[in-house]
């Protein structure tokens, strides 16, 4: 009998939300995918999808240094995450609270500042020279900047947090009875890390990747500022094709390139959604 | 090990805020290069104050940041509420719909909406991009997370309670603002500022859907950043940075009161 009471009525609480979502998530979705197999006069074509073969270096592009910049801000988020989770509680606020403050600066500020740093009048390079000059000695200067290791590092930077602070959650999740019963049980440092908390911290893991590489992906600014203008990502393709700033509006190209964009992002979420079920079950087994 | 975790978490958090404190401390430079200090100076303080742009951009910001954090704020709420009380594939189709525009890359949400005003716009002679387009974007990407901060404070809600104050006699709509709402209400408060902040802070789905005429902040500081680089961008975060900082630092002290008057 109470299961069928319910508060407030469903269909008045949930139709503004619904109505809403479906003009304004639904039906552009539904655009995008029209516009993409239509040309300009909204005849039905497959034009548009050979230009993403004609861009397929710069899918690879992104794709590639997507992934580079998942893989170092995992690498780098871990051990300051686990070392987050294992302090007292109230450096554990404190700790939240200084990750998150950075992505409170303006991002575009704070990425022209990496600008600042790196290039060749730059901080790094000035202070190079100086030291150089002391000895005499002449100095050029590194290439910091305009380069895809300088996009990479704009990735990184910008989206680091978004890694630190899932792992860090689902750290905190782990209940310390089971560390504490695996030490007992014999398990060594790195056999507990290995066993127990590695797999434990898959879910947070997870999440950190999707929203590292989702970004790191689809950015079209970072490319622009930190790599010279000289890689385009699939990113600045889309901006380009819709607001014409290098002369050419097209919506039905920059419409078929995001539908690819979504597509790629809905493989790499599937198959990390995989191995998410798969580490929970097998890893639950093995403890 | 202990050590080597230590000096690890110094040079990470380095790395966050070596670009902040390069920004902050060029704010003060008396000359106009970004890279080489002169002098102290304020000079980039006064004429961020004399830039009418920028302080009107500010303005655009702020207004449509309340606004689209308050109707988002009522339309998830209200979402979750319906949604916590469904089942089977309703709630999983509303659910995934309510994902899409977290789990898009925004410029894939922000070309979508787009495409939709320019069609609809196109429609109507003399109607552009601006403050409507830009309010409904950005409500659009606030609800999602509402309701995703909503949801949770219901599901560990006790729906006992809703139960015995209709029993008691006291009308739905009373029953719901009386006893539900208090309940579920840090989660409405931190939807609500997420919503704020993520409206405030954001500049791809602005970009895209400002029009020409009606730019909040992130969209002119972008503009701003393609002429010659002005360090009264870097006196404005120096500002904003602040008024953060503190912010929170007085939310961080205060924290424990909320905690006691949600339980009693």
């Amino acid at each position: 009998m109470s299961k069928t009471v319910t508060i407030g009525n469903k269909k008045a609480t949930v139709s503004p939300f619904a109505s809403w979502m479906t003009v304004f998530v639904l039906v552009p979705m539904a655009l995008v995918v029209y516009y993409a197999f239509t040309n300009a006069d909204g005849a039905f074509t497959f034009e548009n999808l050979k230009w993403i073969y004609t861009y397929r270096s710069t899918m690879f592009l992104s794709l590639r240094l997507a992934f580079i910049a998942t893989v170092i801000c995992l690498l780098l988020a871990y051990p300051i995450a686990y070392s987050m989770s294992r302090a007292g509680e109230k450096i554990q606020r404190n700790a939240t609270l200084i990750i998150m403050l950075p992505m409170w600066m303006n991002f575009l500020v704070r990425t022209y500042s990496w600008m600042t740093i790196l290039e060749n009048n730059g901080l790094i390079n000035s202070a190079l020279r100086s030291i150089f000059g002391l000895f005499g000695g002449e100095f050029d200067g590194f290439q910091l900047i305009n380069n895809r290791g300088a996009i990479v590092l704009g990735m990184v930077y910008n989206f680091l947090p978004y890694m630190i602070l899932p792992i860090y959650t689902s750290l905190t999740k782990i209940d310390n009875s089971l560390l504490e019963a695996a030490r007992d049980l014999g398990s060594n440092g790195f056999h507990v890390f290995k066993r127990v908390i590695l797999p434990l911290s898959i879910p947070g893991i997870i999440s950190g990747i999707t929203m590292v590489f989702i970004p790191s992906i689809s950015t079209f600014i970072i490319s622009r500022i930190l790599g010279g203008g000289k890689d385009f990502l699939i990113g600045d393709l889309i901006e380009d094709y819709f607001l014409g700033n290098s002369g050419v509006v097209n919506y039905n190209i920059g419409a078929a390139l995001s539908m690819v964009l979504m597509i790629l992002i809905l493989i790499a979420t599937f198959f990390m959604n995989h191995f998410d079920k798969d580490a929970k079950t097998s890893g639950g087994g093995r403890i | 090990m202990k050590k080597f975790l230590k000096v690890y978490n110094a040079l990470i958090l380095a790395f966050l805020y070596l670009p902040i404190l390069v920004v902050v401390f060029f704010s003060f430079n008396s000359g106009t290069s970004r890279a080489k200090f002169e002098g102290f100076s304020l000079q980039w303080y006064i004429e961020l104050f004399q830039d009418e742009l920028i302080l009107q951009s500010l303005y655009y910001s702020i207004i449509i940041a309340v606004l689209s954090a308050l109707i988002a704020t009522l339309i998830g709420t209200l979402a979750a509420v319906g949604i916590n009380s469904m089942r089977g594939w309703k709630k999983s189709a509303l659910l995934s719909i309510n994902n899409i525009p977290v789990v898009n890359p925004e410029i894939v949400t922000a070309i979508s909406m787009m495409i939709l005003f320019v069609f609809v716009l196109s429609h109507f002679n003399g109607m552009e991009m601006g403050f409507g387009t830009l309010l409904i974007s950005h409500i659009t990407f606030n609800i999602p997370y509402v309701v995703l901060s909503v949801l949770p404070k219901l599901k560990g809600m006790d729906q006992n309670i809703y139960y015995a104050a209709l029993d008691l006699g006291c009308p739905p709509v009373k029953s719901f603002i009386k006893v539900v709402i208090p309940q579920i209400l840090p989660g409405i408060i931190s939807g609500l500022i997420m919503a704020f902040t993520l409206s405030l802070d954001d500049f791809v789905i602005s970009y895209f859907n400002s029009g020409a005429t009606f730019q909040t902040l992130p969209v002119t500081i972008y503009s701003m950043t393609k002429k010659p680089y002005s360090l009264k961008l870097n006196a404005l975060s120096t500002l904003l940075f602040a008024v953060i900082l503190v912010l929170m630092l007085i939310s961080n002290i205060k924290k424990p009161e909320p905690g006691k008057k949600a339980k009693r």
